[in-house]
């Protein structure tokens, strides 16, 4: 039998996280005890963190916001200034799961699954946006992009646990989206993903665009040299289609149970396409 | 470990093994096998119950994530002599054929008129996204969910 324990407080969580060492932490649920339920892993013990109090504050600031962990994912859908300020993160959280997986998913537990097809993590790869991991009496922020090693691997040490995310407000970029390719509409792993955040000049010229695809490589991926590649270039889907070679050698695409390597490069093409030419 | 929650307005208190399930508390201690569970694995949504006024996915909490939450089964939705709305309009547009999905997705539908009173036939598409029906089509089900919310603000059908 597992063990199970609800705290409450940040000092319940971390006198738990000293007795069991051995403990899994979850939030939503919907990944760990799918996972436990298919025998992938045997618990001995299990932290839910769903009481933890304030863990779901959603707390705006000037150049930023600060999004719990525990924060949902429709919870982050339906926030005022998040979908006023950043469309792309809104889109991402939006196309997961299905209605009720979005009312028990949280933010921090989508990061810390670190799935390649996990949904946020090129928005918030886009975004530049931060962990917090608090510990016992310390906090350390790590960008999220460095944050996850792999499929399933983070950065999360023994001790610590993800308290928030530290979103900066992006700065009116013309295009702010996110979109997935997926076996079906809803209830379905990204194939491909991209996340897109493109600003312009006046004379309709890109100055700057963050791009970052899912599911096409072990973590996301995020390519410098494609992005100075479209800086400066006119705002038109030849200037996209002129780095599609680029995106080709930035994505490492597999084949697996949901589609192949080749579909895979052709959609991310097809997708950067889809997402930044249709005008701002 | 003791849990104590409100299940369709009565209070409830049991001693329940730390990691069992929602669904398992309230279909096999508890004798409420309107809640079904399909999948086990939070994919087709037979298992959606409402936990304070969301829906969720009974299957995917352990029975000790009820504490001081408000639930409601579709035991607690309606009752046979005195449906919901929404009951009676899958009855009367033929919306059940097994039946397995429909307390799933009915509770879903009521999750969704609670946030969204007049919802297009898309908006409901989207809200039932996450229930599975592997006999009707959904075309019967999403008029009901429609018809409904046109009944529970008053207009006539």
């Amino acid at each position: 039998m597992t063990e199970v324990y609800m705290p409450q407080t940040p000092e319940a969580l971390w006198e738990m996280m000293d007795a069991r060492p051995d403990a899994v932490l979850y939030a939503g649920g919907t990944d760990v005890l799918v996972h436990r339920r298919a025998g992938l892993i045997q618990p001995r013990c299990l932290i839910c963190l769903e009481r933890m109090q304030g863990w779901d504050a959603i707390q705006e600031e000037p150049e930023g916001v600060w999004i719990g962990a525990l924060a949902t994912h429709s919870r982050i859908a339906e926030h005022e200034g998040i979908s006023k300020r950043i469309p792309v993160l809104v889109q991402a959280v939006s196309s997961i799961g299905s209605v009720q997986i979005r009312h028990m998913g949280t933010l921090g537990g989508n990061i810390c699954t670190a799935s390649p097809a996990g949904d946020s993590l090129p928005a918030l790869t886009v975004l530049e946006a931060e962990v917090e991991l608090a510990r016992r009496g310390s906090v350390r922020r790590v960008p999220v992009e460095q944050f996850i090693n792999g499929p399933g691997k983070t950065d999360r040490k023994a001790g610590e646990a993800l308290s928030r995310i530290w979103v900066p407000w992006p700065k009116g970029p013309a295009i702010s989206r996110y979109c997935k390719v997926g076996r079906r509409q809803a209830m379905a792993c990204a194939v491909v993903s991209l996340a897109a955040m493109v600003s312009l000049t006046q004379d309709n010229r890109i100055s700057e665009a963050r791009l970052a695809w899912g599911s096409v490589g072990p973590r996301v991926v995020r390519d410098g040299r494609l992005e100075g590649a479209l800086a400066g270039k006119p705002y038109n889907s030849r200037s996209f289609q002129a780095v599609f070679p680029l995106v080709e050698e930035a994505i490492s695409p597999i084949d697996d149970i949901r589609a192949s390597a080749a579909y895979r490069i052709a959609a991310s093409k097809n997708l950067l396409l889809h997402v930044c030419g249709q005008g701002p | 470990m003791i849990v104590e929650f409100s299940l369709n307005g009565q209070a409830v208190r049991e001693d329940v093994a730390p990691d069992m399930r929602a669904v398992d508390l309230l279909r096999e201690r508890l004798g409420l096998s309107g809640t079904k569970e399909g999948c086990g694995s939070g994919e087709c949504g037979a298992c959606t119950i409402l936990v304070d006024g969301h829906s969720r996915l009974s299957c995917l909490m352990l029975a000790a994530q009820l504490e001081g939450r408000n639930v409601i089964t579709i035991e607690g939705l309606g009752t046979e002599k005195a449906p919901h709305t929404l009951q009676e309009a899958f009855t009367t547009h033929g919306a059940v054929q097994c039946g397995y999905c429909t307390p799933g997705m009915i509770l879903s539908a009521a999750d969704l008129l609670a946030a969204k009173p007049a919802p297009t036939r898309d908006d409901i598409r989207k809200g039932i996204a996450g229930n599975i029906c592997r006999c009707t089509g959904y075309v019967n089900i999403v008029e009901a969910i429609y018809q409904a919310s046109r009944s529970l603000r008053g207009e006539k059908p």
